[in-house]
């Protein structure tokens, strides 16, 4: 009796672990948010967040993701990062170890998902961030993907667009060297304008590091230093007193962004003193159409005001995550299978016609797509004046 | 701006950087200074290392933002007049009298409790009040960067090529006046005895009939009346306030008070304004990656070789004015 109802265990035991869709009716599908809810910039993780529900909201009208001729119900699991790189490991390992979702989206400053990253690859996790620009972030690691362009882009094509558009051959940079994006991006800028001008055409290399609020030294350096453009990839509120700091050391020449600049904040910390300048990024909400243009009434309808790049590339990222699922063929519910399929079918995307532009994955973890550069115009508002593709 | 970029580049006389870098350090200079005035005080006459004062600054800072808002919105609601400037003095006046009642909790709540702890208690306090008013700040409102109000127009005047503000002129003055005020109140009223003398002797004093919790509230009262200036006149020239502003703030004044010497109005002043000089010009003739580097060396220099500060005496606990 006694060996019998034994191997009767054994067989139910044998029968569970062979079988895993036996024991899982409802497989829910988990998809963690990686996301700066606070710290340094909380407007970007809210707008990773809006966009986010925005596209569950869309599955759970659709009745969950049909995967394989299956309805799978959608789980977001939101971590905050709290701006911190440390925080955004802490937050990444959780969520894959702990909660195990399918896939991670975020962290979206380079500073969190560089090192966010090398965990989601260790784990075999497949990770996209959507505004993550810096080349490290998926260099090498096959499970991590992103929505955007790269700084070695956008370095080359502002310094395309500055020498076109004034035709000024000596620039001036200030950054924040304690910061992996703005870093990287000065130094891709630098080496890009002097290949266009020649060595030391970079008048003034000027930096700083997180938390200073006072650059009047650095920026009378920049002032006497001949430059005719000063180009500055910070982040919004930092953008804010930079600029107006340079102006009242009367200084009256073009100042350039980068896509960092794209938030709804930037004009209403800086005000007056940032209209009429440019800066590179991924969409410009003013003059857009189509899907584009659906997704920017509906997101401003719902939280009062125009979304920024972050969360038109969240919403990208959102569904190159629903497309990627859905492109596997169907779910094994073994978790370590899935992360794999999700990863290579990922990979496989081609002209993917997003609300920021086509894109194209082949292979990489890097798309191929086009930068838009905006100008701040005279009432603050984000409007496209060029497109520049490489 | 309308001359070719060659001269421009050719003709900037270094005295004209030096100048323009002097006035540049003046401002980042008064900042210091007012926040290590609270700091000396609190230290020289309580014996206490008062952590949390960088973020009453921070609070400081928030309340005026409030008060401003509150009578911008006043004003344009058409029941009284009020001009910009008028806004502007009458926001400092309140929220340099509502921080003070913000330090007197402080140091009800947080210090009066351990007044026989052990120091290293005392002073831990101090770190743990600051983190409860920046996350309490963070829960309080949020984590979005709060865009301090524009209460008097910029303008910029050009004198022979050294940009000055109409905004630097005014912190640079009310930072020297409020000193110069502070100093006045130590030096010529009853209450300043009072301070001077427990500065002189902590045990003691108390003891010849000076209430010491009385003075207690009176000098965080002050201190934080100060840091409330500082706090908005950092918002007039920055106007981007964050809960977390008032860290590293609080640990470079506090060098400041520190190399003032123990206790005196003026050196920490003097220590404020040297901080922000050495940082500025640090950054001038260095490559400003390296600012922070040099500049707290040559710090560290300077207390190697005066260790109780510019004007603190070897083994005197004296409050020299």
């Amino acid at each position: 009796m006694r060996t019998r109802s034994l191997v009767g265990v054994f067989v139910l035991l044998g029968f569970l672990t062979f079988f895993p869709s036996g024991w899982v009716q409802a497989q829910t599908i988990k998809i963690g948010i990686n996301a700066e809810l606070t710290g340094d910039i909380p407007k970007v993780g809210e707008g990773t967040k809006f966009a986010a529900q925005m596209w569950l909201e869309d599955v759970k009208a659709a009745g969950g993701l049909a995967v394989g001729g299956k309805k799978y119900p959608v789980e977001l699991v939101i971590e905050d990062n709290e701006s911190k790189a440390e925080s955004a490991v802490k937050a990444a390992t959780k969520m894959i170890t702990e909660d195990g979702v399918l896939v991670m989206v975020g962290p979206q400053a380079s500073k969190q998902a560089v090192p966010a990253g090398g965990i989601a690859n260790n784990y075999k996790t497949p990770m996209i961030t959507p505004w993550s620009t810096n080349p490290d972030t998926t260099k090498d690691r096959p499970f991590v993907f992103r929505a955007c362009f790269l700084d070695p882009f956008q370095g080359p094509v502002l310094a395309n667009f500055i020498t076109q558009e004034f035709k000024f051959t000596k620039a001036a940079v200030l950054y924040d060297v304690a910061s992996d994006y703005p870093k990287g991006l000065a130094e891709f800028f630098k080496k890009a304008w002097e290949g266009l001008h020649g060595p030391g055409s970079v008048v003034a290399y000027e930096s700083f590091t997180t938390k200073d609020t006072d650059f009047s030294s650095q920026l009378t350096k920049i002032n006497n230093s001949g430059a005719q453009v000063l180009f500055t990839p910070q982040y919004y509120n930092e953008v804010a007193l930079i600029v107006q700091q340079a102006h009242q050391l009367g200084w009256k020449k073009p100042i350039v962004g980068s896509d960092s600049w794209g938030s709804a904040e930037t004009v209403s910390l800086c005000g007056k003193d940032c209209y009429g300048l440019f800066f590179s990024t991924h969409y410009a909400a003013a003059g857009a159409t189509g899907a584009t243009k659906a997704f920017i009434d509906r997101y401003q309808k719902k939280h009062g005001y125009v979304p920024d790049d972050v969360a038109a590339l969240t919403w990208d990222a959102m569904l190159l995550v629903q497309k990627a699922i859905e492109d596997t063929g169907g779910l094994t519910g073994d978790l370590k299978k899935d992360r794999e399929n999700v990863r290579s079918a990922m990979g496989r995307i081609t002209k993917f016609k997003g609300i920021t532009g086509e894109m194209t994955f082949s292979g990489g973890g890097d798309p191929s797509k086009c930068a838009v550069i905006v100008r701040i115009s005279d009432k603050g508002q984000f409007e496209f004046y060029k497109s520049a593709c490489p | 701006m309308s001359r070719p970029a060659f001269v421009e580049s050719a003709g900037i006389e270094p005295m004209v950087i030096f100048l323009q870098n002097l006035v540049n350090a003046l401002q980042w200079g008064s900042f210091y200074a007012l926040i290590a005035l609270g700091y000396s005080m609190v230290y020289s006459i309580l014996m206490l290392f008062n952590f949390a004062h960088g973020d009453i600054f921070m609070v400081g800072s928030y309340i005026g933002f409030g008060v401003s808002m509150g009578l911008i919105a006043l004003a344009s609601s058409g029941v009284v007049a009020l001009p910009n400037w008028l806004i502007l003095v009458l926001t400092i006046l309140f929220s340099m009298f509502l921080t003070s009642f913000v330090g007197m909790i402080v140091e009800r709540v947080g210090y009066r409790p351990l007044r026989d702890a052990p120091r290293a208690s005392a002073a831990i306090t101090g770190l743990m009040i600051g983190i409860i008013l920046e996350t309490g700040n963070l829960a309080l409102l949020g984590a979005r960067r709060v865009s301090f109000p524009s209460l008097i127009e910029t303008t910029t005047y050009n004198v022979s090529g050294v940009f000055v503000t109409n905004k630097k002129i005014m912190i640079v003055l009310v930072s020297l006046l409020l000193a110069l005020a502070l100093h006045q109140f130590v030096r010529r009223t009853k209450w300043g005895m009072a301070m001077r003398a427990m500065a002189f002797d902590f045990a003691v004093v108390p003891l010849m009939g000076v209430p010491l919790n009385t003075m207690a509230a009176l000098t965080f009262a002050l201190g934080s009346a100060l840091a409330a200036a500082a706090g908005i006149l950092f918002g007039v020239a920055y106007p981007v306030l964050d809960p977390y502003m008032g860290i590293v703030f609080g640990w470079k004044a506090f060098v400041a008070a520190i190399l003032g010497g123990r206790g005196s109005v003026m050196g920490a002043t003097l220590a404020g304004f040297l901080l922000g000089f050495t940082e500025i010009f640090v950054a001038m003739i260095f490559p400003s990656t390296l600012r922070d580097l040099i500049a707290y060396s040559i710090i560290l220099l300077i207390l190697a070789i005066r260790p109780h500060g510019f004007f603190g005496e070897p083994y005197s606990a004296r409050l020299r004015l």
